[in-house]
């Protein structure tokens, strides 16, 4: 028998797989497939404090080996996400769920923290710096390592679950980043969000998506995330998850290779409700075949 | 919703660029009118929705247009060849609603969902009155589908090349209770436009996922924001404000 658990911040997952902030929802849609249980947990649609519409429609691009989002962080806002929605998650979850937290304002990220750190379903923290998807928020704190560390600082200050910063690729240096929010205090760090990107439409000449931008993500991203988890791993020390175009166990593998405590996994959840659990499935076999016993011994 | 593998059984031309696609190996459950399918096109990245045009003894029709890279490969696909489809997506018409004189208003390829809703009216023992809307005579199809299943069809042209002339809109009957519809958006603005009876709109939106995972599909409406894949994608028309 082989060990697909880990450790993440101190709190153990039964195996690394973590669906993605923004393509699991709440869960409930995809406990119609599987029972999600058989998750390591998942991170639930990025919350901000004031309910939120996002972009407008089309929204959702594609391109060879990945796809292109500008949702622009749709969501009921955080007091509705904790009357609403974290009730029916937790008939369909049972373990310790993440909390992906956006903001256009340190005090917006601090709000939400404050608020679902009152929530015990809620294992982790997951502080979204990274959102390429809207202006004057989002992706504009993880590019700077002083906002960064700013926004870390803040909700660290407001809750004593572990926090994890997700960050973006569309910098620099994301080791800069990375160090900044650790020392700010963060308990762990995942990457990578999308990569910005666009499409134009040859019949109209004009951007396919209305916001002209939006994320890349997909197997089209795994080489970059992949990279930059390697990158970031080994220049600190706490826990980093790893994601970006994640579709097999031998991608998890890989990730882990590089570096990663435990894997998110996004856009395959688009294209196969049950990817996740197909994945997870599928690991102890992937294991066995590059002779690998437990999963932590890839650390 | 399910997730299956199904078998091409027939790929054929209907019309210019317009393919119907029958499948078998679909399951018992339920696939309710106006529902669609998003189906997984070999070489392409994300799943394409298609409305149900039919389900029956596990047959699956589609009918579909060919005109991105998605439709295309599929329009390439033969008899013997399988697809990956999740089936049973989205809310379909409510088919309570329909009153004693429903019409059903279609126009190109949004003909397709409102065959499937036709023959379960009449299932339920309403005869429902067709308008099938097309640019030009050599568009047309499945009039005779349509007659075979007991409907009264009237078939308009926009530049009367066959049927009536004009516009779908300006061929509603006066007495309809409800109409169910599913076209080009200027359509079905312009037949709440037309009528103030209760109305039943199938929305069409660029999506990712299909089953409400990814918020790609997401319009305002009068009662807030809704996904097209989920809450839709057939909309009462005071839930849409038109």
């Amino acid at each position: 028998m082989v060990n697909t658990s880990v450790d993440l911040c101190g709190i153990r997952l039964d195996n690394p797989v973590i669906p993605a902030s923004g393509t699991f929802g709440y869960g409930y849609e995809f406990a119609e497939y599987y029972d999600i249980n058989i998750l390591g947990t998942f991170s639930f649609k990025g919350t901000t404090p004031e309910a939120r519409f996002g972009n407008p429609t089309p929204r959702i691009a594609e391109c060879p080996g990945g796809m292109l989002n500008a949702v622009g962080l749709q969501n009921p806002g955080v007091e509705k996400v904790i009357a609403e929605e974290l009730p029916k998650l937790r008939r369909v979850f049972h373990k310790p769920v993440m909390a992906n937290i956006s903001g256009f304002s340190v005090e917006d990220y601090v709000t939400s923290a404050a608020r679902l750190d009152k929530e015990d379903c809620v294992g982790w923290l997951e502080i979204n710096i990274s959102c390429p998807n809207v202006h004057g928020g989002g992706m504009s704190f993880g590019t700077d390592p002083g906002a960064a560390a700013e926004v870390t600082r803040a909700v660290k200050a407001v809750t004593h679950k572990p926090v994890i910063v997700k960050l973006t690729p569309n910098v620099t240096d994301i080791v800069s980043i990375a160090r900044a929010c650790e020392e700010a205090g963060a308990d762990g760090l995942s990457l990578i969000n999308t990569l910005l990107g666009m499409r134009i439409d040859l019949r109209t000449r004009r951007p396919l998506l209305a916001n002209t931008t939006g994320g890349l993500s997909g197997p089209a991203v795994f080489p970059v995330a992949l990279r930059m988890v390697w990158q970031v791993s080994h220049a600190v020390h706490i826990p980093v998850v790893g994601l970006g175009g994640i579709t097999t166990a031998r991608d998890v593998l890989e990730m882990m290779m590089a570096g990663a405590s435990a894997v998110e996994v996004g856009t395959a959840n688009l294209i196969s409700p049950t990817a996740c659990r197909d994945i997870i499935l599928d690991l102890p076999r992937v294991m066995k075949e590059y002779g690998i016993e437990s999963l932590e011994e890839l650390k | 919703m399910t997730q299956t593998i199904l078998t091409i059984t027939d790929n054929c031309l209907l019309a210019p660029g317009v393919f119907r696609m029958r499948l078998a190996g679909l399951r018992p459950e339920e696939v309710k009118p106006g529902q669609f399918v998003e189906v997984r096109v070999p070489g392409t990245f994300l799943r394409r929705p298609i409305s149900v045009c039919d389900a029956e003894d596990g047959v699956l029709t589609l009918i579909y247009k060919a005109v991105g890279d998605g439709t295309r490969i599929l329009a390439g696909m033969r008899p013997g060849e399988t697809l990956d489809v999740l089936a049973g997506l989205g809310n379909g018409y409510d088919l309570t609603r329909a009153g004693t004189a429903p019409v059903l208003v279609g126009g190109g390829v949004g003909i397709p969902p409102l065959y499937y809703l036709a023959k379960e009216l009449l299932r339920a023992e309403v005869t429902p009155r067709v308008l099938l809307g097309f640019n030009r005579s050599d568009e047309i199809f499945y009039e005779d589908e349509f007659a075979a299943l007991g409907a009264a069809v009237t078939v308009v042209t926009l530049d009367g090349s066959a049927g009536e002339k004009g516009f779908v809109t300006e061929h509603l009957p006066a007495d309809l209770t409800c109409f169910y519809a599913c076209g080009p958006l200027p359509m079905l603005k312009a037949l709440c436009r037309a009528t103030d009876r209760p109305g039943q709109l199938s929305l069409e939106e660029r999506m990712g996922c299909g089953f409400g995972a990814c918020m790609g599909c997401s319009i305002q409406t009068a009662e807030g924001p809704k996904r097209v894949c989920k809450e839709g994608p057939v909309f009462e028309r005071e839930v849409l404000g038109w």
